[in-house]
């Protein structure tokens, strides 16, 4: 091994790279060389970009020698596989788009592309980020870089993986019901989830769209604010993006948490949930107490029944945004006589099991007969989901929770329990229903040594509360980053 | 209709391509005529992860039609997904609006017949909504065209108002008026700019509630919406007559036969799965842009009717005739600029013109002179210059050979002859060869009168201008 | 008295299961229509627990954004690029998509 640059983390690499003490080339190269020695075990790639990264990795030193390149020129980026990239395969994860390249970028995608990115490839995920564990894989599970046998989290599990391993140096996710903050929690990185409209989800392939949202992982809160604030902000080809400024995250970060009212759900503390778990998430509580924060015990009383509502309205909206992969106009076609068996075929050996019970499950939902009782029923309590919150920010600045019940669990361990799987999104995916900015930053370990994360949640567009609060929460020692053994 | 004991019960769910540049959510081009997947883009062939963007002059325009048909704009409206999987809808989904339309209500009133009253009829609602692409059946394949993918419509359902095939395609028409006046579709039926899926049933005279009814897919012109009508409508007495009932089906129009036929039974009963589109908030439209609209409507037909019969002293039927194509209007108005009385003018076109029209079974421009041409061969009669018939042979040889009034009339030699002397001279060469008569007259015998003119007139080859002809006879008879 | 057979607590038949795979398009080999019963008999079940709030008066959530759709300009943006548009198609015929023969 050879200079590591790949360990950096954003803000060293870019001081270092205007600096012109190193160059995007070295940087892209150590990561794709840590690629290729650890992908055979990790599997955090779906396509590594090699080529095209140096090309990318030239571009941007080619930049960076003149003066005020952009904050991200020459950074080596991992992209989960959901964002489409023009020439570039975009699978989801799935079978059924094995073969598609996209003839148009996604917007964050272009975005990052104007800010010099370099993209060492396509992260591994849940087949259309469908699962909590990164097994739903048509290309294989992700594993945990601090424990081969267990799952990295998911449906951003490679994301996560890929960034916990030093391939990279930050990544883009996905999060509809927790997509990137369990895997960051899993591997031991900080992940954020915007306030829905925060970021385009223009080429972005779509799971649920009144629930996904894009964001960044990454080492640390301020790498994590400065990939945010790139892909942040308005797109007049997202109808549901919003118009608002997009404010200097990094400048939020000052460090001082003092008065800051932090919200306590009690909801969020349940009986059955792991000891080192809530011995993490309260001792980094008592600390930002000890640096001047307030706590206050809050209550989200239907926190228990988000969980159902969100599976009804996240796979009815997945029936229909899924609906197009018929075998068409791209993506896989099976052989069939006419065009009924044209789609039932494809779609049977194109989609994975998850996906179809999701589709299932979602297409019951909206069926004649079984809409009021089930899709009405569940945006309703959708509204009583969001109600809790505004209700909760009245006494408080931010919310802080854990985000799993549990640490990374084995492979296989869910598989077979699908409502087992489903359960590990519990903490997260309220935020999901009510739109809400939240963020997992590593608080602690196991006794495995198999890390844990803390969960801020904002109120809508709060992403600098809850930025301070997690940078605050490094600054005064946080968890030490452990490097996983591998 | 076959028997007078029962009624039809009609409605119309019209679809109007609108006119617009760009497609409803994304910005490829609407025009047709490119070559097939030319007017597409990753937005309307359904790409993974693309979203749809609202095109503002729609909306515009679907809100000019609400208010010239009386309909209540709704502030806040919704799109939604309608799902059903076909090769030519891209998305597996057709972004719609469902519960929560843009124009809700009103209705479109017809002009009175020349008996009754005018008639309302009640719409439901006007929508948005998308079109699919096109397939192309080919021997042993099927082709997939997404140019029209994407393309907007509004979709205007009435209430089963409508009680006749006639009164069916009256409501058609007027729509179809409203649409072009206010710019929101070109009208051309026979282009596909309009289509039609009528709901029929039959009910006895006597009953209030309605039959079951099928429903006529796709009639793109206003004879098949009629012959379709009437086809159904007996058909279904006779079911009804023959003590089987009517089932509830979609049923397709077969041009050639001439008679509907249920579609093919699909796989199950459709289940449209509607539900709110995540991808497009609400539709909000502010109080000052309706007024905005308002204020700049263009002349409705009804409007310009009223406008018509008043500033030109028609009758309701002669300006329901001049009105109820989209080119009569104009060209009425052209040949009032050489300065012809408008009832001539009507008449004119009314007989003339519309023979014409009617024998070459061409489009008015072709068929007709230039309504210039027209003017001028009528401002020749009323300055005496032709006689009426003359001008009709002239106007069927402009008809055939596109000449110009003058030069029809020199060719054929039709001007008449005003000149008192030649008049004079006919009148005594006459008086001098049927001396008989002209003593049976002056003795008191005046009906024969006109046989005098008749003579002089047949004397002067038909081109004596009459009223110096009956001055110039009057005075010689009296000697 | 008789004990009620264990399929009277599905949530949902076989055949229910069959016609919604029949919607949406997917064909489902026995065992798989089997094991969907199953898990969504079992996950249906989980989500009649929202039966327990009550719901007549409130409104419900469809979106989380900001309200108001925006509207974009009539504007041609787009320029032809059908090979691009055309590159990843399973099967064409010049500048058509090809499918199987569609019957009515
Ligand atoms: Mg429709
Ligand atoms: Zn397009």
């Amino acid at each position: 091994m050879g200079s590591e640059l790949n360990r950096l983390t954003i803000s060293e690499a870019r001081e270092r790279l205007r600096r012109r003490e190193i160059t995007s080339r070295e940087l892209t190269r150590d990561c794709l060389e840590r690629i290729a020695a650890l992908e055979p075990r990790l599997n955090a790639f779906i396509t590594v970009c090699e080529t095209e990264a140096m090309a990318q990795a030239a571009e941007a030193d080619r930049r960076l020698a003149q003066s005020d390149a952009p904050s991200l020129c020459g950074i080596p980026l991992g992209i989960k596989d959901i964002y489409c990239t023009r020439g570039v395969r975009t699978t989801c994860a799935s079978k059924i788009l094995g073969n598609f390249t996209p003839p148009f970028d996604a917007t964050v995608i272009e975005k990052l592309r104007a800010e010099g990115a370099v993209f060492v490839g396509k992260a591994n995920m849940d087949e259309f980020a469908m699962g909590s564990s990164t097994e739903n894989s048509a290309f294989g599970p992700t594993r945990n870089p601090h424990d081969l046998e267990r799952v990295a989290g998911g449906s951003s599990g490679g994301s996560a993986a890929a960034v916990a391993a030093d391939e990279c140096l930050a990544s883009l996710g996905t999060d509809t019901g927790g997509s990137i903050r369990l895997p960051a929690s899993f591997c031991g990185v900080v992940g954020i989830k915007p306030t829905y409209s925060r970021v385009s989800r223009y080429g972005v392939v779509a799971y649920a769209s009144s629930l996904d949202q894009v964001g960044p992982l990454a080492r640390t809160v301020r790498d994590a604010a400065a990939v945010l604030r790139a892909v942040a902000g308005a797109d007049p080809r997202d109808s549901t993006c919003s118009a608002r400024p997009v404010p200097d995250y990094e400048r939020a970060l000052s460090g001082e948490v003092r008065g800051m009212r932090i919200g306590v759900p009690r909801e969020y503390f349940v009986e059955g949930m792991d000891g080192a778990v809530e011995g993490a998430v309260r001792g980094a509580l008592k600390r930002l107490e000890s640096m001047g924060a307030r706590t206050v015990e809050i209550s989200l009383p239907h926190t228990d029944y988000a969980v159902a509502a969100y599976y009804l309205i996240a796979t009815a909206e997945a029936s229909a945004n899924l609906a197009r992969y018929d075998g068409v106009r791209y993506g896989l076609r099976a052989g069939a006589d006419n065009n009924i068996e044209l789609y039932n075929r494809t779609r049977a050996q194109g989609f994975g099991a998850e996906v179809k019970r999701r589709i299932m499950l979602g297409t019951f939902a909206l069926s004649a007969g079984y809409y009021d009782a089930y899709y009405l029923k569940a945006q309703k309590v959708r509204t009583l989901i969001r109600r809790d919150f505004e209700r909760a920010f009245e006494s408080c600045d931010l919310v802080a929770a854990p985000v799993a019940p549990t640490t990374a669990f084995r492979l296989g361990e869910k598989t077979g329990d699908p409502l087992k799987m489903y359960l590990s999104d519990i903490f997260t995916i309220s935020v999901n229903l009510a739109g809400l900015p939240a963020m997992s930053v590593p608080c602690g370990a196991d006794e495995g040594a198999l890390p844990i994360g803390l969960q801020l949640i904002g109120p809508p567009f709060g992403e600098e509360a809850i930025l301070r609060a997690g940078d605050a929460w490094e600054r005064a020692g946080g968890f030490a980053r452990r490097a996983p053994q591998l | 209709m076959k028997t007078d004991a029962y009624e039809a019960v009609i409605g119309l769910e019209v679809h109007a391509h609108m006119l617009t540049r760009s497609k409803l959510f994304c910005g490829c081009a609407t025009e047709f005529g490119a070559p097939p997947n030319h007017n597409v883009c990753p937005v309307c062939m359904a790409m993974p992860g693309v979203l749809p963007v609202l095109n503002r002059h729609v909306v515009e325009l679907a809100i000019r039609t609400g208010l010239a048909a009386h309909s209540e704009i709704a502030p806040h409206s919704v799109f939604a997904r309608k799902s059903y999987f076909y090769p030519d809808l891209p998305k597996g989904y057709q972004i719609s609006q469902y519960d929560e339309p843009l124009c809700r209500g009103g209705y479109i009133e017809l002009a009175a017949r020349q008996d009754g009253e005018p008639r309302r009829i009640r719409l439901v609602r006007i929508h948005l909504e998308e079109d699919a692409g096109k397939n192309i059946h080919a021997e042993s394949a099927s082709l997939v065209d997404f140019n029209r993918s994407g393309v907007p419509l509004m979709e205007i359902v009435s209430e089963p108002d409508l009680r006749s095939p006639e009164e069916a395609v009256a409501y058609l028409r007027e729509l179809r008026g409203i649409l072009v006046a206010v710019g929101a579709s070109d009208g051309k039926m026979e282009e596909g700019s309009l289509r039609c899926d009528v709901n029929v049933s039959v009910r006895p005279r006597d009953a209030t509630e309605l039959g079951a009814r099928t429903e006529i897919k796709n009639l793109n012109s206003f004879r098949f919406v009629e012959k379709a009508i009437v086809y159904e409508v007996n058909r279904q007495i006779e079911e009804i007559a023959a003590g089987r009932r009517i089932a509830q089906e979609t049923h397709l129009w077969d041009p050639e036969r001439e008679v509907t036929r249920p579609m093919r039974s699909k796989e199950f009963a459709n289940d449209y799965r509607y539900f709110p589109e995540p991808d497009l908030p609400p539709l909000i439209v502010p109080p000052d842009l309706v007024e905005k609209i308002k204020a700049e409507m263009p002349d409705l037909p009804a409007q310009q009717r009223e406008k018509y019969a008043r500033d030109f002293g028609l009758t309701t039927y002669e300006v329901s005739v001049l009105l109820g194509r989209n080119d009569l209007g104009d060209y009425f108005v052209n040949v009032l600029a050489q300065g012809i009385n408008a009832k001539t003018a009507a008449n004119w076109i009314m007989t003339e013109v519309l023979r014409a029209v009617n024998e070459s079974a061409q489009p008015l421009e072709k068929a007709a002179p230039q309504p210039q041409e027209t003017g001028a061969l009528l401002r020749m009669v009323e300055d005496s210059r032709i006689s009426l018939n003359a001008a009709k042979s002239a106007f069927a040889a402009m008809c055939r050979s596109g000449k110009g009034a003058q030069a029809t009339v020199a060719e054929l030699g039709l001007a008449q002859v005003s000149d008192e002397a030649a008049i004079a001279e006919a009148c005594d060469r006459v008086l001098a060869a049927e001396g008989a008569k002209l003593a049976e007259y002056r003795a008191g015998r005046e009906k024969l009168y006109g046989f005098f003119v008749g003579a002089v007139m047949k004397a002067m080859g038909g081109k004596g201008n009459p009223k110096v002809v009956n001055e110039v006879l009057r005075r010689k008879l009296a000697g | 008295m008789l004990e009620l057979p264990a399929m009277a607590q599905e949530k949902i038949s076989l055949e229910q299961v069959r016609h919604v795979a029949r919607l949406a398009r997917l064909e489902l080999a026995p065992a798989e229509e089997e094991s969907l019963r199953a898990e969504m008999s079992e996950m249906l079940g989980y989500v009649d627990k929202l039966n327990e709030l009550a719901t007549d008066k409130v409104a419900p959530t469809a979106q989380v954004g900001e309200s108001g759709t925006p509207l974009r300009e009539d504007a041609v943006t787009n320029h032809a690029a059908a090979e691009a548009m055309l590159a990843n198609a399973p099967a064409r015929d010049g500048f058509f998509f090809k499918v199987p023969k569609i019957i009515e």
